[in-house]
């Protein structure tokens, strides 16, 4: 079975919707596009795909267009989508699902920085158990290139003590350590279920 | 009264002045705050947008630890009380989360302890009657909004302690220390502080809804729980627009007549020292 889309007729991926469901353990077969998500999403203004959209492409298993959507990474998790939805269906969760699926893909990230953050973010607990934010900022700027922007507010923030220049760490290092090197190991689903799968940390 | 204190990575940088005005407060009010020991930081967005098991993992082992010392950890970040809640909840609802988690962990759980957002807290355990009674200097004429955010009510199901759509605890904290609290729509609002470093275009937008609501409705100004939402808006924000962003902890303190208010609001990127000079004025 084929659908148009703007690129032209696609097949009609159902094994798409069966991976969604399993992974992020939510009925998004249910929905009926009532829209309250879409009427509720506080980014839906800024995003190329509205929640129930992202509902509605899953449906027709459209993979590809989803995991390199500006939507699965400019959705803020605020979760009001899954507050209000009448079948209890969280498109928050299910951004988290295909954020996951994109980076084990290695599908380009829709909007760029957003992944590098977290990627300096998750590398900077990883190494002391605790965020520092100079050195994180530091960090992401390299990779982002966006060397300057913020610059007055960084300043600003510094002048009142709020970067401190000495990381607070845990002493429970080794433990943060074992914890990202088993997340490694096979996946499960948010509601336990085992499948296999790779994390961000492994393709550094 | 006795929690385990997570501060949390914000709290030791932007949000300072959250943690000076909440070990204060709780100091006035006869609760010990003992700081978990050797907590780790919960991951917040970055884990949970790119791996639900560390985003599990993570905050998880800071109840390993909490139930160690067998205290209710107070977690005042609304971005750590959601992940530390929703973990929690995930260990308590579900065998099969709880077996993996443990798995991740080498740890058992015991399910003992119970996670709270520093709001709940004060104004459930601690309670408004034990507040009133320690006001001092009330803040008469203030008028606030109060602002939630999103991560203390949703997902409700794990994380709200109050109606989710309109909570009402902070309001009622307002009222108890004298001031008055104005309604609006915007409580629950998104402030886009998971953007704010990455996709500031989009941060100014989100945060001039909620600051433009807040003066509309006629506030002095914003009282929050949470330090990225208090830092976003305070930071985020176009020209013209001076209303300061409170933590409800320092309008606590104030109201109690602390003395260490003014270091408190010297962190503060707007501010809000011309409007606590008019309330002494005044009051």
């Amino acid at each position: 079975m084929n659908i148009i889309t703007n690129h032209g007729p696609e097949q009609l991926d159902f094994n798409f919707i069966k991976e969604v469901k399993e992974r992020s353990c939510q009925p998004v077969d249910l929905c009926y596009h009532c829209q309250k998500c879409s009427v509720g999403c506080q980014v839906a203004s800024y995003t190329d795909f509205r929640p129930n959209q992202i509902i509605r492409m899953i449906q027709f298993g459209l993979k590809d267009e989803l995991l390199k959507s500006t939507a699965i990474w400019l959705c803020v998790n605020c979760e009001t989508c899954g507050a209000r939805c009448p079948n209890g269906i969280s498109v928050s969760a299910v951004t988290d699902t295909l954020r996951e699926m994109a980076l084990e893909e290695g599908v380009p990230a829709g909007v760029k920085n957003v992944p590098l953050f977290h990627q300096a973010f998750l590398n900077s607990v990883k190494s002391g158990g605790r965020v520092h934010e100079p050195t994180m900022l530091v960090r992401y700027k390299l990779k982002s290139g966006n060397l300057f922007e913020d610059m007055k507010m960084g300043i600003d923030l510094f002048k009142k003590g709020k970067l401190p220049l000495f990381p607070s760490r845990t002493k429970n290092k080794d433990q943060v350590k074992k914890i990202f090197d088993r997340v490694k190991g096979t996946g499960f689903s948010r509601c336990g279920q085992n499948f296999n799968s790779a994390s961000i940390e492994e393709r550094g | 009264m006795k929690f385990a204190y997570y501060p949390g990575c914000s709290l030791e940088s932007t949000g300072q002045e959250f943690d000076y005005s909440i070990r204060a407060v709780s100091k006035a009010l006869d609760v010990e705050l003992v700081e978990l020991p050797d907590w780790v930081c919960c991951g917040s967005t970055s884990a949970h947008a790119t791996s639900h098991k560390l985003a599990l993992a993570l905050p998880a082992q800071n109840l390993v630890i909490a139930e160690e010392q067998r205290l209710d950890p107070v977690v005042p970040c609304s971005a750590c009380y959601n992940r530390l809640k929703t973990a929690e909840h995930a260990i308590k609802t579900n065998d099969e989360l709880r077996k993996q988690v443990e798995s991740l962990l080498g740890c058992r759980f015991t399910g003992e302890v119970q996670t709270k957002s520093a709001l709940e807290a004060f104004t459930k355990d601690v309670g408004l009657t034990a507040i009133t009674k320690r006001v001092e200097r009330k803040l008469t004429g203030l008028k606030v909004v109060c602002y939630y955010g999103c991560l203390t009510s949703r997902p409700p199901e794990a994380v709200a302690f109050e109606d989710p759509e309109n909570p009402q605890s902070m309001d009622k904290l307002m009222k108890a220390l004298g001031a008055e609290p104005l309604t609006w729509s915007y409580k629950t609002d998104c402030c886009g502080a998971s953007l704010s470093i990455t996709k500031a275009d989009i941060v100014y937008s989100m945060t001039g809804r909620i600051l433009d609501a807040a003066v509309e409705a006629g506030a002095q100004a914003i009282v929050t729980t949470c330090p990225l939402c208090q830092t976003n808006l305070e930071t985020r924000r176009r020209g013209g627009i001076d209303i300061p962003v409170f933590y409800f902890t320092e309008l606590m303190g104030l109201a109690f007549g602390l003395p260490d208010t003014n270091r408190w609001f010297k962190k503060h990127m707007v501010d809000p020292m011309p409007l606590v000079r008019s309330l002494t004025e005044t009051g």
